[in-house]
């Protein structure tokens, strides 16, 4: 069955699609933030890496990963589920808490880094900030992320980023990791005309 | 997600397991430096309890106020219920105080049902006469799930006064719904005919304790209400000890990994021994401190987003 028509006579918007990182631009970064963590934090001692949900916690392995592969030191790995400290929560429909798990050693005193996929509007990393008040005292607290695509509403900046890229706010970056998608990659999602 | 929670029947299997899931994650908060989210800020539960209560009472407590939520007590004695005023006026009143939820506890079966067309928070029952407790149930069923690892295939005994029981008629709806195996077990005076049928197909009576301990996965006692014992439901309280009561030779002939439950409070020496109670396979702390997560669950996911 078709539809009729449309009835409008500018041209239809179709979605555009470009990738910003392939599998392997995805792998050099994370490699470039590994060293970079290893580079100002002198070696990453006293460091924990937490990763916030969805992506960010396979990306906090995956730092882990490489650091000790490149220096053979074992840096501590956890989750931080932010849902229950988000702003909006009133706004939805009620959202589902995932597991927050501390390493072994706690983050007391330690250099906590928040490892997330994407940084927008900074209101995820503000949700972070006071959890991990609440979980404890970290000496300090570093963001790595992925891809910053700029449009912040709130006073925070990442530590470590993979890539800028300047994005327009109706369109819509898209990471995809192995772990969580089946494939590693990067996209930008956007609106224009043919 | 559901609006009030007035049965164990308003919930399907995935709704129930994602309450157990959140409990879980709520069980964590209790091990931290600050055990507080703020997930409920700037919302009021109300805690109507026109009967007396505890634990319940208590743990819907500590469960709003972890969750940063506003809580007021209302106690019908002492209050201007004393004075005679209606359960719609009550629930008037609270709703004008913008209640977003209200926990209830009343005498007679059904108000919970009733109060949810009046307010419109939302409504948990904790306990409406001899009909439903839900969060009890919810709470049994975590613990059964933390013990067991599992629900689906578990064959659990409730043992005792299942005519007068809340507890019972939740945990069967429930249990069942997630694929659990219910047998009644009491003497038959204490028993309502079709019951089991009624409830949920596929659960069974049985007057016999004894034969059904080698099968049995979980043991559930229920309290044998001390104002019942001059009913004549039984002839004495020994003899009700002798047949249904749980000892050490009756535990012995559970299975190795098998768990008892009971939902408190007690009778010791009647329906369950010192010596059962006390033991590592009696869970009845752990179904305590379980119940504040379970609760927290309820309260998150009927409060935490906008569900309107």
């Amino acid at each position: 069955m078709a539809y009729p028509p449309a009835a409008h006579s500018s041209p239809p918007r179709q979605p555009s699609v470009k990738v910003i990182l392939t599998s392997a631009d995805l792998h050099r970064v994370v490699d470039r933030i590994a060293h970079q963590i290893l580079e100002k934090t002198q070696g990453a001692a006293d460091t924990v890496l937490l990763g916030i949900p969805t992506r960010g916690a396979p990306l906090a392995s995956r730092l882990a990963a490489r650091i000790s592969s490149f220096e053979g030191i074992s840096v501590p790995v956890g989750v931080l589920d932010i849902t229950l400290y988000r702003d909006d929560l009133r706004r939805h429909a009620t959202r589902a808490v995932g597991p927050t798990q501390l390493p072994a050693g706690g983050i007391d005193g330690k250099r906590v880094i928040l490892v997330d996929d994407v940084l927008f509007s900074g209101r995820t990393v503000r949700a972070a900030l006071d959890a991990l008040g609440d979980l404890g005292r970290p000496a300090t607290v570093q963001l790595a992320v992925l891809v910053d695509r700029g449009h912040r509403q709130l006073p925070i900046r990442a530590d470590y980023v993979g890539k800028n890229i300047p994005t327009a706010l109706a369109e819509n970056v898209k990471v995809t990791l192995a772990e969580t998608d089946g494939a590693d990659e990067v996209r930008l999602h956007g609106e224009e005309a043919r | 997600m559901i609006r009030h929670l007035l049965s164990g029947a308003d919930l399907d299997a995935e709704t129930a397991t994602q309450i157990l899931d959140t409990a879980a994650e709520m069980a964590a908060v209790a091990g931290r430096e600050v055990k507080k989210l703020p997930a409920l800020r700037g919302r009021t539960v109300v805690n109507l309890f026109y009967e007396d209560s505890t634990r319940t009472r208590i743990s819907f407590e500590a469960a709003a106020k972890r969750l940063s939520a506003d809580v007021i007590n209302f106690s019908a004695k002492g209050s201007s219920v004393a004075k005679g005023e209606s359960l719609k006026d009550t629930a008037l009143t609270l709703q004008a105080m913008g209640a977003d939820a209200v926990v209830v506890r009343h005498p007679a079966s059904g108000a919970p049902h009733r109060l949810a067309d009046w307010v419109d928070g939302s409504v948990v029952n904790a306990g409406d006469g001899t009909h439903e407790h839900p969060t009890q149930a919810l709470l049994d069923a975590y613990t059964m799930r933390s013990r067991l690892g599992r629900l689906a295939g578990l064959s659990v005994a409730v043992v005792g006064d299942v005519l007068h029981s809340r507890v019972a008629r939740s945990n069967v709806l429930l249990l069942s719904t997630l694929g659990a195996k219910v047998t009644l077990v009491g003497p038959p005076t204490l028993i309502p005919v079709d019951i089991a049928a009624a409830l949920a197909p596929g659960t069974d009576v049985c007057y016999d304790l004894d034969a059904m301990l080698p099968s049995s996965d979980v043991v559930m006692m229920l309290r044998v209400q001390r104002e019942r014992m001059n009913d004549s439901y039984f002839p004495s309280a020994r003899e009700y000890a002798r047949r249904y009561g749980l000892d050490g030779p009756r535990m012995g002939r559970l299975p190795e990994h098998a768990i008892v439950m009971h939902p408190g409070p007690m009778n010791r020496g009647m329906e369950i021994t010192p010596e059962v109670a006390d033991s590592p396979r009696s869970t009845i702390v752990e179904q305590v401190a379980n119940g504040v997560s379970v609760r927290m669950a309820v309260l998150y996911l009927l409060l935490g987003g906008n569900n309107r």
